[in-house]
């Protein structure tokens, strides 16, 4: 810290603090861990069930189903995407 | 019907006994009839810091266990009329603990206190868990620093959860957040959390900053809650919680460093 630094204090210094990372790093870690514990705790095995039904039909890979889950005050969103192959060959029966 | 309140915040260390103690005389000396309870089985400290070591005879599990009754096993402190101490077992397990049994002390302290706090011990062990189980506030205690907010909402989302407002669809405990061991000269250098990143990643209620205080040490080596140490910085803070907790408007206090002179500045660090 110079002279000028001591005399004029943190106006002239642009040192950024480690509380800002902190604080950063915080506000991502509390938003994950408050998402995760929102989640239903079913999700996963619907998610398995859905992509059973699904291969039944189509041929996907079991990383092609996405599931997510938001909630909001007013309501609660399951969002599935499935991303079917190019060429889709229905499985015959 | 007293109010249950629990003293908790998963980490270790930030000043949850403390807090108990002087928010427990904090009441009392308002003419509240209050009992503090020590859910630290095995590990207790709420009676040293209390100043009542030497006059435990029975305990909290001997009266889950009909081993003793209430009125044998509180301790009643000398300084306050309207305060009682029920220690925790030093011996015992932890499972000594039961929820049934827990919730009859509780409902018979509710028939003749104003307030019942729980001291809770750190983690999110079954002792914790018991602690916080009955309770209608929640005072959770957060150093500014990142595992300690971390553990607060780690806590925050087990209140919400796993208590018995949550499984019985009550209305939801009331959480109040207490800072501790805040330094604001440490805050203003960007070295520290403020008090607003705290609540901001928290959002919920502030109830107090507790500054970093050579007082806190003096009041537990001396068994004196610091809330009695009327001239310092720690035990004013928590005379205004507990104001704050009773329904007063006082302002916040102790979030600023006095603004140093050029000479300061020149010479101080």
């Amino acid at each position: 810290m110079t002279l000028m630094d001591r005399v004029f204090g943190s106006s002239t210094n642009n040192h950024k603090g480690s509380a800002i990372v902190a604080k950063e790093r915080l506000q991502i870690l509390v938003a994950h861990d408050r998402a995760e514990r929102n989640r239903p705790p079913y999700l996963s095995r619907l998610q398995k069930d859905i992509l059973d039904v699904v291969r039944k039909y189509v041929n996907v890979d079991p990383n092609a189903i996405q599931v997510t889950y938001e909630q909001d005050e007013h309501r609660e969103i399951l969002e599935l995407n499935i991303t079917l192959p190019d060429s889709t060959h229905p499985i015959t029966r | 019907m007293a109010r249950i309140i629990v003293i908790t915040s998963g980490k270790g260390g930030v000043g949850k006994t403390t807090t108990s103690a002087a928010i427990s005389m904090g009441l009392a000396l308002r003419g509240r009839r209050t009992a503090v309870i020590d859910f630290d089985v095995g590990l207790r400290n709420l009676d040293l810091i209390m100043g009542c070591e030497r006059r435990v005879v029975y305990d909290f599990i001997n009266v889950i266990n009909d081993e003793a009754n209430l009125n044998q096993a509180l301790i009643k402190d000398k300084r306050c009329e309207n305060l009682f101490i029920l220690p925790a077992s030093q011996t015992r397990e932890k499972s000594s603990l039961t929820k049934e049994g827990v919730g009859r002390v509780i409902e018979e302290l509710s028939r003749s206190f104003d307030y019942v706090i729980c001291d809770s011990p750190a983690g999110i062990e079954h002792g914790a868990m018991m602690a916080m189980y009955y309770a209608d506030d929640a005072i959770i205690v957060a150093n500014p620093e990142v595992s300690s907010v971390r553990d607060s909402d780690r806590m925050l989302g087990i209140l919400s959860s796993k208590s018995r407002r949550a499984e019985t669809s009550a209305a939801p405990i009331r959480e109040y957040l207490l800072i501790t061991r805040y330094d604001a000269d440490r805050v203003q250098k960007t070295e520290m959390l403020s008090v607003e990143d705290v609540k901001g990643i928290l959002s919920i209620e502030l109830l107090g900053v507790v500054p970093e205080s050579k007082s806190v040490l003096a009041a537990s080596n001396a068994g004196t809650p610091v809330v009695l140490d009327k001239d310092s910085d720690a035990g004013q803070a928590y005379i205004d919680v507990v104001k704050r907790y009773l329904g007063e408007r006082v302002p916040h206090r102790f979030l600023n460093t006095p603004r140093k002179g050029i000479f300061g500045r020149l010479f101080g660090e």
